[in-house]
This record gives structure tokens, C-alpha cells and sequence, in this order.
């Protein structure tokens, strides 16, 4: 048996280069349904970083405190994701790299997860890769396992603790549904997290500063070594047929009463229902 | 660009606009324009378009195959500590219903260590064959050998449909075989049915949110794989008079190397009950008001051999651990039926929990959201509610 956490030995000093992939997504509480057509509005609903995301920027730039090192974030999207680049910057970041083209548009999570995987390689030299367990408006949870497959890393996802970090290897705890694993692995490794892993912190007036002047390294489809067929909507396998509004729940029903014979009522409704 | 408007059929009507998930689309002299910085080509304003002004290209890119030789669903039969989990049986009753469409026949594949008994149930539940690959190093999930067995299983089988639960595990390793492979993956399916005339599988999920629904095929590709969550399709009866062949496959050597080590496995006690597998669940929000009030959310969670959820504020406010999260944040559940106490339906917790069978919300509040989706509503205080339900619950129950 392991021994316990309070073993743990934290190396300084072991300069890691860690690379956090994040997406700018809608803000879900702007989302709004009309009632009427149970469509969505999304008129002027603001982009934010991924919720998950802030998890993992922050777990990067804990992780630079500690052992020493550079975190550099990573993200796929239109020009505009620029703007979720620079906050990660006021979180602590140190560079930031854009991957933007129109052939990129369209991509799936294979198609994604390549394009990512080509990013991380211009970055030459990476020791830990970091992303949220999913993204807030797919939720596919794919593209952190896709990106490690493609540069033929080893994954852990779902963590929710680093146990320790030694020169060459890693420990983690992975989160399950009936509790958690504790797994060690070689570096580089690609790990997704949990909320439960960090509280994140509030953009410092020093971040905010750097991340005004901060600049943003653009990539195109020239500056990574892809080929054209992996790329975009022709490089992804799945292709949407349909797009649908499903149908409006019923109009629910109303139980009125005292509490006791609203207790009544319920009772009977579960033992049908159970 | 694959997409279009073509401008003598827009009327200008702005349906587009409103169908757009991106905000993508802008009116420019009365005629719609796409902002190709913005779109990200999922084509949901195609069938919003009542004129056929918006044409998106899904051919641009034929690519000649031929799957004459794919033919089989499978399935995989994700196994902890030796016992196959309830999400293969679930699994299996819908590839049954695929296989017949197709004309097929479904398989299970068993990764493992001494699963002998397992091997008959899942012939029991609807497996025509059972792929078994045995190992002292496949005795516990990892990503590594997993994925490279089922890829060489696979390449070597030719299945033309793979379906896998959206576990931890599933997730995981299926987004690995997809890469290895190229095969289109989708996650998280509520619906999977065939498309009898092009012989492919029409995969649903929600999209957005949950708020629209998409459909997904992979008609290039194969297998077609996809994920689907707890409880979204019921568990296939077990029937002690079915067939099935046992296929065994030795691997050896550097395919069941892993980089990754596995040193502990820690259950929680807390967790026995696991949300995300639960029929019923019972769940708590802000309107508990205290700790200590979940005790009334576990008692009838006992009674009812259900599971106690908890909203966001809950856990942040440290009433609840962390696993009980029900939403964005937390886990998506789709339970027979959810009990919400307390709780005022916030759209991050509606996702994670609006496809549920039934849905009973109590909340003093009239005008909370929770009420939109609830099939049965009871405008009151929960805490008061809550043990005269558990009490008269136990009554009819012993009826």
C-alpha cells in the first residue's frame, strides 16, 4: 500500500512546462428559452471561458508555483477567443497561443482534438497538458483523450487532486462514481479535472495588467504540419443530419392542499411511479 | 465556404438569426449574412430557413468506401472488480433492436481477468457472441492495453456500430479508440435508431444545453460509435434459454503496456449509492435551509431506495459532497424519478437533470423555473412536506 499524502514530496525547482487547452464557450446563465417557440436566445450572450476550464488554468498556474516552470494556454476558435486567452493571462498564464482558421470551422472532436494535438507539437517541449473534463455546450468530454492519442501520450481524466510531482513522473487521483483511484504515470501526461481539484482565483491587478499588453501568438493552417483531410468539417467523421427542438414537456400538474394531503397525493404517485 | 445564403431566396425574415447558436448571423439591406468568423458550420439555421435560403454543403468532401465488410453492433461490457455494470445490459436491449434493423447480430466485448460467469449473462441479455480477452493486466480498467486490444479487435472483427456507456470509464476509453481508428464518436445519445434505406445509424443527442436536439451520422466511417448515459434505455431481460459463441483473443506483450500505473482503487462510503445510477433520486437545493435537513432527503431517498442529489448552492455551501452535484457542474442524471426540495431550477441544474421520467419539484416559490419542467408541482415548504411524505410513502408501500 501507498503511503499517506502527508508523504508527499513536492519538487521544486523541476521547471515544468505545462499546457493548459481551453474553449470559449456561451455563458449557459444568459441562455435564455422562449417560451413560446422553446427556442433558444442567445441575442448578445456573452462568451466566457469554459467553467471547467478555470479548473484547469488554475491547477497549471498552482502547479508553476510550486516546481517552477511555464504555463501556456492553448485554444482553438475564431479571432475572438483571443479574448479568453488574455483572461487566462490575468489568471496567471504566461503565453498564449490561438489556433484560428476559416478551415477549421466545422470541426468535430476528432477533427478538434487533431488540430489541437498539432498546436501542442509547435510548442515543442511540453511535460504536463491540462484541460477541463468537458466543455459546458458539447459536454462530450473527448477532446482531452483525442489530443493525447493523437501526440500518443498517456491520459488520466477526471482528476481531482496532483498528488506529487517528481522529476519524471506524476501522481494523481482520478474521481469515479463510486469514489477515486490513485494513479501514477511517466511524463508527459494529459490530464482533464474536476471542479473538486481547485478553487480558482480572482484575476490578479498585476494579471490584469499583462494580459492588456500580453500578446497573442496566432497560428493558421500553414504554420502547423496537418494535412488538409483532418482538418474542419471534411475532417470529421460525424456530420449533423438534423437540429431539432424537442418537444415541449408537458404542462405539469398542480398539487394543492394541506401538507398532509398533499403527503397523501405525493405518496400515491410514487408507489405508481416507482 | 460550405455554407451559404443564397440571396434571391432570403426574404429577410430573420428566423436565421434566432436559430443561430453562435450569433453568426447579421441582417445586411434586409438579407441575412453569415459571419464566417463566427459560424462553426453546425447547421443549425438550415432547417430554421422556411425560404431554403441557406444551403450548407455536408458533400463537399466524398470519400469512396466501402464497409461491405463491417457487419455487427457491439457492445462494450464495462466490468469493476469482475462484475459486468448495469449500463452493458442497458446496452444491450437497444443493440438488439439496432441489430434487427440492420439485420445483423450484436457482440459484447469483455476485458478482464477470470469472467466466466459473466460471459453467460451477457449472452443471457442479448449477446449473439461474446469477444473475452483475459489478462492478469486487464483485471482493472486502464486506457492503454484497453484501447489497444479493442483497436486490434476491431481492425481484426470489423464491426460496423460500437456502443459504450458515458461512465468514467467509457468516456475515456472510447474517445481513445475513436482517435486510433478515425471513426466519428458521439456522445452521449438519448435516441439511436436506423436509417433502414441508407443502412446507418441515426444518432440523437441533446446539443446546446438541451435545449435543441441533434442528430448525428457517421456515413463515412466505421464503426459508427457512440456513448449513452445511465438510465436512458432500459435493461435488457436476462433469458437463461439464449445461445451465444465465446470468442477468445490471447494478446500479449507490449499491447497491454501502460504508461500509466494503477496503485489504489478507494470506494467511498458516502457514494454506495452512485446518482448517476440511481432510479430515483431525491434531491435538495438552497431551500433545505440547513444541513442538517438533508436528513429528511435521506430518509425518503430510503425509503424509496432512491439516492440524495443536491443542487450547486447545496455543495458550495458545503451541505452536500461534491459526487451528489446534480448539473453543469456536476453530474447529469436521468433517474425514473427526480425529487426536487428546495430547489429553484436554475438552467445550469435543469440540464444536468430535465430528462428525467418523472420530475416532483416543491418549492414555496410559484414562480421558480423548477416549475417549467416539473410533471408534478407542490407549491409549499419541503421541509414541512418531506416527513409527512416519508411517513405516509412507508404506510402505502406496506400496503
Amino acid at each position: 500500500m501507498r503511503g499517506s499524502a502527508c508523504s508527499s514530496a513536492w519538487f521544486s525547482g523541476i521547471d515544468m512546462n505545462i499546457i493548459v487547452c481551453i474553449k470559449q464557450v456561451p455563458e449557459t446563465t444568459e441562455v435564455r428559452i422562449n417560451p413560446e417557440t422553446n427556442t433558444l436566445m442567445r441575442e448578445g450572450v456573452k462568451s466566457i471561458i469554459n467553467p471547467f476550464d478555470m479548473y484547469a488554468i488554475e491547477e497549471g498556474v498552482r502547479l508553476k508555483e510550486k516546481v517552477g516552470g511555464k504555463v501556456t494556454v492553448l485554444t482553438m476558435g475564431p479571432p475572438q477567443a483571443e479574448a479568453a486567452l488574455k483572461e487566462a493571462i490575468s489568471l496567471g498564464a504566461d503565453e498564449a497561443v490561438l489556433l484560428s482558421d476559416r478551415a477549421f470551422a466545422g470541426s468535430d472532436t476528432w477533427a478538434t482534438s487533431y488540430t489541437l494535438a498539432a498546436g501542442v507539437r509547435k510548442l515543442k517541449e511540453y511535460d504536463l497538458i491540462i484541460c477541463g473534463k468537458q466543455a459546458s455546450d458539447g459536454d462530450t468530454a473527448q477532446v482531452g483523450p483525442g489530443i493525447a492519442t493523437h501526440l500518443d501520450i498517456p491520459q488520466v481524466t477526471y482528476v481531482k487532486k496532483i498528488e506529487e510531482v517528481k522529476d519524471k513522473t506524476i501522481r494523481v487521483e482520478r474521481m469515479t462514481e463510486e469514489g477515486y483511484e490513485v494513479i501514477e504515470s511517466s511524463l508527459p501526461l494529459l490530464i482533464t479535472v474536476v471542479k473538486e481539484i481547485n478553487t480558482p482565483r480572482m484575476p490578479s491587478l498585476r494579471g490584469l495588467m499583462r494580459s492588456k499588453q500580453a500578446k497573442i501568438t496566432v497560428l493558421g493552417v500553414k504554420d502547423l504540419d496537418v494535412e488538409a483531410t483532418h482538418l474542419g468539417l471534411c475532417g470529421s467523421p460525424t456530420q449533423v443530419a438534423k437540429i431539432f427542438t424537442p418537444p415541449a414537456r408537458p404542462e405539469g400538474e398542480k398539487i394543492e392542499g394541506t401538507a398532509e394531503e398533499i403527503a397523501v397525493k405525493l405518496a400515491e404517485i410514487l408507489k405508481r411511479e416507482k | 465556404m460550405p455554407i451559404q445564403i443564397i440571396v434571391e431566396k432570403c426574404t429577410g425574415c430573420t428566423l436565421c438569426l434566432k436559430a443561430c447558436p453562435f450569433d453568426a448571423i447579421r441582417m445586411m439591406d434586409k438579407k441575412a449574412v453569415i459571419n464566417y468568423d463566427k459560424c462553426t458550420l453546425c447547421g443549425a439555421c438550415v432547417p430554421a430557413c422556411k425560404f431554403k435560403a441557406i444551403l450548407l454543403q455536408k458533400e463537399v468532401c466524398p470519400v469512396k468506401v466501402d464497409f461491405k465488410d463491417y457487419k455487427g453492433v457491439w457492445v462494450f461490457a464495462e466490468q469493476k472488480k469482475g462484475k459486468v455494470q448495469p449500463i452493458a445490459f442497458e446496452l444491450l436491449g437497444k443493440a438488439r433492436e439496432l441489430a434487427a434493423d440492420l439485420g445483423t447480430e450484436v457482440s459484447a466485448v469483455l476485458l478482464g481477468n477470470r469472467l466466466e460467469e459473466e460471459i453467460q449473462e451477457l449472452i443471457w441479455r442479448g449477446a449473439d457472441k461474446v469477444y473475452v480477452a483475459e489478462r492478469l493486466e486487464l483485471a482493472n480498467y486502464q486506457d492503454e492495453p484497453y484501447t489497444n486490444v479493442i483497436v486490434e479487435l476491431i481492425n481484426k472483427y470489423k464491426p460496423e456500430a460500437f456502443l459504450c456507456g458515458a461512465t468514467s470509464i467509457g468516456r475515456s476509453l472510447i474517445s481513445r479508440i475513436a482517435i486510433k481508428i478515425k471513426a466519428g464518436l458521439t456522445a452521449d445519445c438519448t435516441e439511436l435508431a436506423v436509417d433502414r434505406e441508407k443502412k446507418i445509424l441515426l444518432q440523437t443527442r441533446p446539443a446546446f444545453g438541451g435545449n435543441i436536439m441533434a442528430t448525428i451520422v457517421c456515413p463515412n466511417y466505421r464503426p459508427q460509435m457512440a456513448t449513452v448515459r445511465h438510465k436512458v434505455f432500459p435493461e435488457a431481460i436476462s433469458d437463461m434459454k439464449r445461445k451465444g459463441k465465446v470468442i477468445r483473443e490471447n494478446f500479449d506483450g507490449a499491447i497491454l503496456n501502460s504508461r500509466t500505473r494503477l496503485l489504489d482503487i478507494i470506494d467511498e462510503i458516502e457514494s454506495t449509492v452512485n446518482i448517476a445510477d440511481a432510479d430515483i433520486i431525491v434531491a435538495g437545493g438552497r431551500g433545505m435551509k440547513a444541513p442538517e435537513n438533508f436528513k429528511l432527503l435521506e430518509e425518503l431517498a430510503k425509503a424509496l431506495g432512491g439516492a440524495v442529489g443536491a443542487s450547486r448552492a447545496a455543495v458550495d455551501s458545503g451541505w452536500m459532497p461534491y459526487s451528489h452535484q446534480v448539473g453543469q457542474t456536476g453530474k447529469t442524471v436521468c433517474p425514473k424519478v427526480y425529487i426536487a426540495c428546495g430547489i429553484s431550477g436554475q438552467i445550469q441544474h435543469l440540464v444536468g437533470m430535465q430528462s428525467s421520467g418523472t420530475i416532483i419539484a416543491i418549492n414555496s416559490d410559484s414562480f421558480a423555473p423548477i416549475f417549467k419542467v416539473a410533471n408534478y408541482g407542490i407549491v409549499g415548504d419541503a421541509l414541512e412536506i418531506l416527513p409527512l411524505l416519508t411517513k405516509k410513502l412507508k404506510e402505502v408501500l406496506k400496503r
